[in-house]
């Protein structure tokens, strides 16, 4: 069924021009520190819209909505920075080890909240999100509210220093690519095929013999290691992993993201992590009134922009050439 | 023996707006579909409406009981007018989207007004000091804090199983088609369900207001720990969301004194456990 789709003539053209789109957005993220924009931003953006995708991952295309998504970031950065610090683990090893730490919270979280569907799945899995904020909260490897600062950045492979600014930007870009397009093979596989009819009509699938649960399990590890691995690779960039990654303002800031971006779109996601990220940096200096612009974009977002950037873009884009 | 007995008192105070709160939210819930993420913030804006009455225009507290409850229930209405109610033909999940952005403008803009310090907030001279039980000292306002919780929940239950109101309610909770083809005005009847779920909130921020301090962020964390207990009762069940209130509340209040370590997640655990053994919830029935 799937191949009958992607070899279809629309479907070709929407590939090439997704590969274009793909490759301009390598050559711009490759440039852009030459060109002088400030690389840390970048970085912080890209492990965003790394997050974002993942989530989208979930929610645009399984129709699964997770309001619990910071604990795998969190997760994913205590790991890998424990690691880092403690062990000694070339960066690599240690953002290895962190994602596949969220890798398996997600296959526990995921086998508990798929038991309930829709706002149930979403208050569970923020439920469970609290409880793992408590639990970095209290115990003693994290450091409470301080976190794991200093976590060294160490030499990639043993062989590059991370010390060096562009060697980490070129490190974390590169993840940020392989991840990406791993992301778009998931959704143009098969399995991505079956998990978009799961959210359209999960009893149909059902009935046509797919094992739902099993898909939605499959999707929410997915998403939450992908999530893991934005988080370790953020841990390292920034050397510090602390509570506000498992904070559930965290969790909903994803949400905004692809919210905005434009969720169940492959470039939504990353639009919308650029603009919040640029977004907070702008707005850093003017307190608690981040919270209320960000609530505000929601409450516009849901009640006039329900399709998100891209999305809109994409409806006016359609109906400019018919 | 002391030490016990005044953590299970607190326990019950904190399981006295749990079931307020939980209460609210599956009312809500019935009629609407939506969970509301405003009701943490509607909560806090409940006590901030007694603070400001109490230390702006000099009106007490039992006034504020009265009033607090029909303000924020009031921004409740225009809420669900001007907003949600655009959103009912859609997935339930904008519902909970465009309440929790709300929660973050409301919260944030309070926070920009009053700081995040708390505020101290008289309790009333008819309720001040307590009564020495023997095995334990019982200051009065807690105990009229349960005793006034106990009423509202058992009221609100009365009105939505044994009443003609409620008997409509539960039916455009069923099937509201067919109770609009009755004659009956089901949007009203939403609007005024959201309303008074909120004031339900504010009704409790209002209660809570002289225990902990009125702060913008009181209702933030409460209400997350509010959805594991909704998600723990079921939400099909008035009665239902009332006993799992209180019963979690004297469950926190038993594991501070024998494990204080786990009080902040004992109800997330509850909520593991239910989850794996009974997914609709205690009273609740899978939809």
């Amino acid at each position: 069924m799937a191949t009958t789709i992607t070899s279809s003539e629309p479907a070709r053209a929407a590939r090439n021009l997704m590969l274009v789109a793909t490759a301009v957005m390598a050559i711009v993220l490759a440039v852009a520190p030459v060109v002088g924009i400030y690389p840390v931003f970048v970085m912080k953006a890209l492990c965003f819209a790394l997050f974002a995708c993942a989530f989208n991952l979930l929610l645009g295309f399984g129709g699964l909505l997770s309001f619990g998504h910071s604990m795998f970031l969190g997760t994913a950065g205590y790991v890998c920075a424990y690691a880092a610090k403690s062990w000694g683990l070339t960066p690599e090893l240690a953002i290895l080890l962190g994602t596949f730490a969220a890798g398996a919270l997600g296959a526990i979280v995921g086998a508990l909240a798929i038991r309930r569907q829709g706002i149930y799945f979403a208050m569970i899995t923020l439920a469970v999100a609290q409880m793992m904020y408590f639990f970095y909260l209290q115990t003693p490897f994290t450091h409470g509210e301080d976190g794991i600062q200093a976590v060294p950045r160490g030499r990639l492979f043993g062989l590059i220093d991370l010390g060096n600014p562009y060697a980490m930007y070129y490190t974390v870009l590169a993840i940020f690519l392989l991840a990406f397009l791993f992301i778009y093979r998931i959704i143009h596989s098969p399995f991505g095929q079956v998990l978009k009819a799961i959210r359209e009509n999960e009893p149909r699938a059902i009935s046509l013999g797919y094992d739902a649960d099993r898909y939605k399990l499959t999707a929410f590890v997915l998403s939450a290691t992908l999530a893991g691995l934005a988080g370790a690779t953020k841990a390292i960039v920034f050397q510090l992993a602390s509570l506000t990654d498992v904070h559930w303002t965290m969790s909903g800031e994803v949400v905004l993201m692809t919210l905005l971006g434009g969720m169940g779109t492959i470039f939504g996601p990353v639009i919308g992590a650029f603009v919040i990220i640029a977004l907070e940096s702008y707005l850093a200096g003017f307190g608690e009134w981040v919270t209320v612009i960000t609530g505000s974009i929601f409450v516009i977002c849901v009640l006039a922009f329900r399709r998100g950037i891209v999305g809109e873009l994409a409806a006016w884009w359609t109906r400019a050439r018919s | 023996m002391q030490a016990l007995f005044g953590q299970l008192l607190i326990g019950l105070i904190n399981g006295a707006f749990y079931a307020m709160l939980s209460l609210g939210l599956a009312v809500i819930f019935g009629l609407l579909n939506i969970i509301n993420f405003t009701h943490g913030a509607q909560y806090m804006m409940g006590a901030f409406v007694a603070w400001f009455l109490l230390t702006k225009l000099g009106i007490g507290y039992w006034v504020a009981l009265l009033v607090a409850p029909i303000v924020v229930g009031a921004v409740g209405v225009i809420i669900e007018r001007t907003m949600l109610a655009r959103l009912y033909k859609l997935d339930h999940l904008y519902g909970l989207l465009l309440t929790f952005g709300l929660a973050l403008v409301i919260q944030g803009l309070f926070r920009n007004q009053f700081g995040s310090s708390g505020l101290p907030y008289q309790i009333p001279s008819q309720l001040q000091g307590g009564l020495n039980l023997g095995f334990m000292f019982l200051p009065i306002y807690r105990a009229w804090v349960i005793v006034a919780s106990l009423i509202v929940c058992l009221t609100t239950w009365y009105v939505i199983e044994r009443t003609k109101l409620g008997s409509y309610l539960r039916a455009a909770t069923e099937n509201p088609a067919l109770v609009q083809a009755f004659g009956i005005n089901v949007p009203r009847m939403i609007t005024l369900t959201f309303g008074f779920g909120v004031g339900l909130a504010a009704l409790a921020g209002v209660m809570a207001a002289p225990i902990y301090q009125v702060n913008p962020l009181m209702g933030a964390d409460l209400i997350i720990v509010v959805f594991a207990v909704v998600v723990i009762g079921g939400m099909g069940s008035i009665m239902g969301s009332i006993l799992t209130g209180f019963g979690l509340g004297v469950v926190e209040g038993l594991t501070k004194y024998f494990y204080p370590e786990a009080s902040n997640t004992v109800i997330f655990v509850v909520m593991v456990i239910v989850l794996m053994f009974r997914p609709a919830g205690l009273f609740g029935r899978e939809r």
